[in-house]
C-alpha cells in the first residue's frame, strides 16, 4: 500500500491560549458504578490532545458524554465548546457543532462505495434523487485531502482497515470537523498504515483542526501529542505538556497506573527442557484463493519451558500458520507434519489438536475466544467438557469448582465464576480465555496477541501467567504484533515473512532492528534462514 | 454487586414470562365466569397443545444452536399419514406402528440434518424445502384422510387417561394425586440435593430462604394443578405423561449434557465453539435428527388425537412451535434459551386458544391476537435485555 498527501500551505499554529473545548466536572455515574467523577478537560485550539488511561478508566465515557451519546441530563457537569456552553441530546447536535467522533470499531456500510459511505446520511442529491457527478466529485476531492487514491466507487469491503479509517476521516472533514476525536485509531493497523495516520493528523493541526486522540500506544502519543491528559479510575489525574514536561513513556506509564513500573516484563530464569513440539514443512494455502500460499514450508520447534516468539508483520502469515497447525482451523491443501514427543500427531481437527496437547488462544477473544453470552465457569470448561462430565453428563458442581480454582489463581476480577464474560473487562476477558486453555491440560500453548486491547497493569499481570506457565515446564509459541512484547518475554524468537520463516534469533542476539529485517525480508531476495 | 443484580436480572426475566402466564390465566378465568379452570377444560388444554410442547422442545434446541426448522408441521403430517397406513391398509398392531413412526422421524430428521451439516445448505432453506416436500408426501400418501377405526388404544393417547385402579376420595381421582405427590417429592428432593452438592463443593448457593420459598410456590401450583386435574372427567390425561418425559428429559438434556452445552456454545459463538474442539457439523446433524424424532412423536399424539391421518394435519405447527420458544425468551440470534421458559411460552399460546374458544372467538381474531402476543413478548424481551445492558 502506498500514500501520497497532498501538501498544504502550513498556516500558522494558532496561539496556545486559546481554548476551544472546556469539560468542566464532569461526573457520570450506571447503576451502581461512578464512571467519571469530576474530570475536567480543557483542550487548546489546534492542538493534538492525547487521553490515556487504563482500559475502564473512563476514556471512552468522557468522550460519548462529549458527542452526545450520553445526552446531556444524564451527567453532571457542563460543556464549554468555542467559548459557549453547549448541550448535546444526540450525536447529530454534536456534529452540527463540528464535533466528529470516529470509533474504534469502524462505522462503514462494507456493500456500499467509499462515496456513498462519505456522503451517508447526508446525501448529494436535489428532491431525493442522487446526484452522482456531485457525489463522486466531491469524495474524490475529500479523498485527495486525506491521501487515498482509490476510485470513490471502490467499495469499502475491497480496502483494508487502513483507508477504511482514511475514509473515515474524510467523512469527518466533509463535515467541516473543527474537533475531530479518535478512538485508538491505529489499533488495527500496521505500522505504515498507522504513521501514514498519525502523519495526516499532524497535517490536519496545520489545518487548524484540533484533534483528541485516545490511544494505547504510548509511543504515539509521544510522537504526535502537544498535550496529554491521564485519567485513571474516572478521574482526572493531570494534563502533561508534552515538549515543555520531556515526556516519557515511563512518566506516562506511572501516572496511568499510579505506581512506578520497576519493569514491564517480569523475569524468568529460564529452564529449557527436551524438545516439545516440532512442526516440519508446513505449507497452508488460502481457503478461497486456494493457489495462493498463506504458509510456505515453514518449520518451527519448541522446549518444555521454553517461551518462543513469531514476530510479524500484519499479514505475514503469523495466526494462519497457528490456526492451520491448531487441528486444520485456517486453510486448505495443507502439508507438513507435526511432531510432538518424537511422535507424528499431525491433528486433523481441533479436537484432535487438543486431544494431542496442543492449546491456542486467538487473537480475536470476542470473536472466536469466549462466549460472550454465557458465564465463566461455563468458558472455562468449554475446551475440556471432557474432564468434567461422565457419560456425556456434565458435573455442575465440578465444573464450578474448577472455575471457582481459576478465578483465584488467575486473579480474575470478578464476584463469583457466575458473571457473564460479556460483562468483564478486556483483560479479566484474556485471564478467562487463559484459564480454558490451561485446563484442557496442554503441554504446548499457542498465545496469539496475549495482551492485546488490555490496558497496562493487566499485561503484566498476563506476562507473570505466562512465565508461570514456562516455568512449569509448558512449550509457549507466543505471537506478538508489539516487538518490545517479544523481546521481553521470549527465549528464541522466529521471524516470518510472506508465510515463511526468514529468521530465528536468540534472547540474547534480538533487538528490533535484526528482527525487523529479518521480518521485512522478501521472497525474491534472500532466501537463506539465518541461524 | 453487579452479578447480584445480574442474576436477579436472569429471573427476573424468567417470572416476569410466568408472572405473563398467571396475568392470562387470571384474565380468562374473569371473562369465562371461571370456565378456563374447571377441570375438564384444564385437561383439555394439556390434550390439545400437547403437540406444541412436544415440538418446542426441539426448536428451542434448534434456535438457540442458530438456526430455525420451518417443516415440523409438514413432517407432523407426513409421518401420521405413514402410521396410520400401516395400522389401516398394512394391519400393523398399534405399538409397532409407533416405532416404525419413530424411527421415520428419526430418518427424516437424518435426512435434513444431512443438508445442514454436511453439505451446509442453511437451515432455513432446507426446512423450507422440507416443508414443501413433506406436506406434498402427506397428501400423496393420505388423499382426503385416513381414519383409524380397528385400534382403539392408538386413539386413547391423546384422548384417553391413566386407568383409575386406586378409586376416588371426594370425586377426585387418586392416581392423578398420587402422581401430583410424587412430583412435588422429587421436586424437592432434586432442588436441595443439587444444592447440598454445590455446597460440598464449597461453592456459594443461593439463601436457603430462597430455595424454600420457590419449592413452596411450585408445590402449591403443582398441587392444585394435580387436585383440578384430579376432578377432571378421566383424571390424567396419558398425553401428559409424555409431555411430561419430554420435558423432564429435555431439561436435563439442555442443562446437564455435554450436548446441551455445546449447543449454547454454538449459538453463543460459533467460531468459538469450533476452535475450542466442538464437532459442530457432527452437532448440527444430531440437533435436527432429534428434532425430526420429535416431530415424529407430535405426529403420533396428533394423529392420535384426531383419531385419523389428514393430508393437512401439522399446517402451521412449526409457527406455533417457534412462537412458544420466542415468548419463552429464547433469543432470536441464538445461544440464549431454556426449556422450562419455552415450556411456559406453550402455555400462554395454549391457554390463549383455549380462551378464546370458550369465549367464542371467531378464529381469525384469535389469530391476531395471538400475532400481537407473539409481538409483545418478543418487545418485552427485548427491552429487559436492553435495560440490563446499560453500560
Amino acid at each position: 500500500m502506498s500514500y501520497t498527501t497532498t501538501p498544504y500551505s502550513a498556516q500558522p499554529s494558532a496561539p496556545h491560549a486559546e481554548t476551544i473545548l472546556e469539560m468542566r466536572s464532569i461526573t457520570k455515574t450506571f447503576p451502581g458504578v461512578i464512571a467519571l467523577q469530576d474530570v475536567n478537560l480543557a483542550v487548546r485550539k489546534g492542538e493534538i490532545h492525547a487521553i490515556c488511561g487504563e482500559n475502564g478508566a473512563g476514556k471512552s465515557t468522557l468522550m460519548k458524554v462529549l458527542s452526545g451519546v450520553y445526552p446531556h441530563g444524564t451527567y453532571d457537569g457542563s460543556i464549554v465548546f468555542e467559548g459557549s456552553p453547549v448541550q448535546f441530546r444526540n450525536i447529530r447536535d454534536s456534529e452540527h457543532h463540528g464535533i466528529v467522533i470516529i470509533h474504534q470499531e469502524l462505522a462503514l456500510s462494507p456493500y456500499l462505495s467509499i462515496a456513498e459511505n462519505l456522503f451517508l446520511g447526508n446525501e448529494r442529491s436535489s428532491r431525493g434523487v442522487i446526484d452522482w457527478n456531485k457525489t463522486n466529485a466531491e469524495a474524490t476531492k475529500l479523498l485527495a485531502q486525506v491521501g487515498l487514491k482509490d476510485s470513490p466507487e471502490t467499495r469499502i469491503y475491497d480496502i483494508g482497515v487502513g483507508k477504511q479509517q482514511l475514509v473515515e476521516i474524510a467523512k469527518a472533514l466533509s463535515k467541516d470537523v473543527k474537533l475531530l476525536i479518535l478512538d485508538e485509531p491505529t489499533a488495527a493497523l500496521n505500522d505504515e498504515d498507522s504513521a501514514h495516520l498519525l502523519g495526516l493528523i499532524e497535517t490536519l493541526r496545520q489545518r487548524g483542526i484540533t484533534s483528541i486522540i485516545i490511544s494505547h500506544k504510548l509511543a504515539e502519543i509521544i510522537r504526535i501529542a502537544d498535550r496529554t491528559t491521564v485519567i485513571r479510575d474516572g478521574r482526572t489525574i493531570k494534563t502533561l505538556d508534552m515538549k515543555a514536561d520531556a515526556v516519557t513513556e515511563e512518566v506516562l506509564i506511572r501516572s496511568m497506573v499510579g505506581r512506578e513500573m520497576g519493569s514491564r516484563f517480569p523475569t524468568r530464569t529460564p529452564n529449557i527442557g527436551s524438545e516439545v513440539l516440532r512442526v516440519e514443512d508446513w505449507t497452508v494455502h488460502h481457503p478461497i484463493q486456494q493457489d495462493r500460499k498463506v504458509v510456505d514450508n515453514a518449520s518451527i520447534t519448541v522446549r518444555r519451558g521454553e517461551v518462543v516468539g513469531l514476530a510479524g508483520l500484519m499479514g505475514a502469515g503469523r495466526t494462519e500458520f497457528a490456526m492451520s497447525v491448531f487441528g486444520r482451523a485456517y486453510g486448505t491443501r495443507i502439508t507438513g507434519r507435526v511432531i510432538k514427543d518424537g511422535k507424528d500427531v499431525t491433528p486433523h481437527s481441533v479436537g484432535a489438536a487438543i486431544d494431542v496437547g496442543i492449546a491456542y488462544a486467538t487473537e480475536d477473544r470476542k470473536r472466536y475466544g469466549l462466549n460472550l453470552l454465557t458465564d465463566i465457569k461455563r468458558n472455562i470448561a468449554s475446551a475440556s467438557l471432557k474432564k468434567v462430565s461422565k457419560y456425556g453428563v456434565v458435573d455442575g458442581g465440578a465444573e464450578a469448582k474448577v472455575a471457582e480454582r481459576y478465578r483465584t489463581e488467575m486473579n480474575i476480577k470478578a464476584p463469583n465464576v457466575d458473571v457473564v464474560t460479556g460483562n468483564l473487562s478486556g483483560g479479566n476477558q484474556q485471564k478467562v480465555v487463559l484459564s480454558k486453555w490451561i485446563y484442557t491440560d496442554a503441554d504446548v500453548l499457542i498465545l496469539d496477541e496475549p495482551t492485546r486491547g488490555i490496558d497496562v497493569g493487566a499485561k503484566y499481570e498476563i506476562y507473570t501467567i505466562i512465565n508461570d506457565l514456562a516455568s512449569a515446564g509448558k512449550a509457549i509459541i507466543m505471537i506478538s504484533s508489539e516487538l518490545p512484547e517479544l523481546l521481553g518475554m521470549c527465549d528464541r524468537i522466529y521471524a516470518i515473512s510472506e508465510g515463511r520463516v526468514t529468521g530465528e534469533v536468540l534472547r540474547e542476539d534480538a533487538n528490533e532492528e535484526t528482527l525487523m529485517r529479518y521480518m521485512t525480508m522478501e521472497n525474491d531476495t534472500d532466501q537463506e534462514v539465518a541461524r | 454487586m453487579s452479578a447480584v443484580k445480574q442474576m436477579l436480572g436472569g429471573n427476573i426475566r424468567q417470572y416476569g414470562i410466568v408472572g405473563a402466564l398467571f396475568a392470562i390465566v387470571l384474565i380468562f378465568q374473569f371473562l369465562t365466569d371461571g370456565k378456563l379452570l374447571l377441570p375438564n377444560n384444564v385437561a383439555s388444554l394439556i390434550q390439545q397443545n400437547a403437540y406444541v410442547m412436544i415440538l418446542a422442545a426441539g426448536m428451542v434446541i434448534v434456535i438457540i444452536a442458530g438456526h430455525i426448522d420451518l417443516s415440523v408441521g409438514s413432517i407432523v403430517g407426513f409421518i401420521g399419514g405413514v402410521v396410520a397406513i400401516m395400522m389401516q391398509h398394512w394391519g400393523w398392531p398399534w405399538w409397532l406402528a409407533i416405532l416404525a413412526g419413530l424411527a421415520l422421524g428419526a430418518v427424516v430428521g437424518t435426512w435434513q440434518g444431512f443438508w445442514v451439516a454436511y453439505v451446509g445448505v442453511p437451515a432455513f432453506i432446507v426446512t423450507l424445502a422440507g416443508w414443501l416436500a413433506f406436506r406434498g408426501l402427506a397428501i400423496l400418501l393420505v388423499g382426503v384422510t385416513v381414519s383409524i377405526g380397528t385400534q382403539p388404544q392408538f386413539v386413547a393417547i391423546s384422548n384417553g387417561s391413566i386407568a383409575n385402579f386406586l378409586g376416588y376420595i371426594d370425586n377426585r381421582d387418586v392416581v392423578t394425586l398420587v402422581i401430583g405427590a410424587l412430583v412435588i417429592a422429587l421436586m424437592v428432593f432434586s432442588q436441595l440435593r443439587s444444592r447440598r452438592i454445590m455446597q460440598s463443593h464449597g461453592l456459594a448457593v443461593e439463601p436457603a430462604v430462597a430455595v424454600w420459598a420457590r419449592l413452596a410456590v411450585l408445590t402449591v401450583l403443582v398441587a392444585f394443578f394435580a387436585w383440578t386435574l384430579a376432578g377432571s372427567r378421566g383424571g390424567t390425561p396419558i398425553v401428559l405423561i409424555i409431555v411430561g418425559i419430554v420435558i423432564v428429559t429435555y431439561s436435563f438434556v439442555t442443562r446437564r449434557t455435554v450436548f446441551g452445552r455445546n449447543v449454547y456454545a454454538m449459538g453463543g459463538n460459533l467460531q468459538g465453539a469450533m476452535l475450542s474442539g466442538v464437532d459442530t457439523k457432527k452437532m448440527n446433524f444430531f440437533i435436527f435428527v432429534n428434532i425430526g424424532f420429535l416431530a415424529s412423536i407430535a405426529a403420533v399424539v396428533t394423529t392420535s388425537k384426531a383419531g385419523a391421518a389428514v393430508g393437512s394435519a401439522g399446517n402451521l405447527y412449526e409457527l406455533d412451535a417457534i412462537a412458544a420458544c420466542f415468548i419463552g425468551g429464547t433469543s432470536v440470534s441464538g445461544g440464549i434459551g431454556r426449556i422450562s421458559g419455552v415450556m411456559v411460552g406453550a402455555l400462554i399460546m395454549g391457554v390463549l386458544n383455549i380462551g378464546l374458544s370458550i369465549l367464542q372467538v371467531d378464529p381469525a381474531w384469535q389469530q391476531v391476537l395471538k400475532g400481537l402476543v407473539l409481538l409483545l413478548a418478543v418487545a418485552f424481551d427485548l427491552n429487559a435485555k436492553r435495560r440490563a445492558g446499560t453500560r
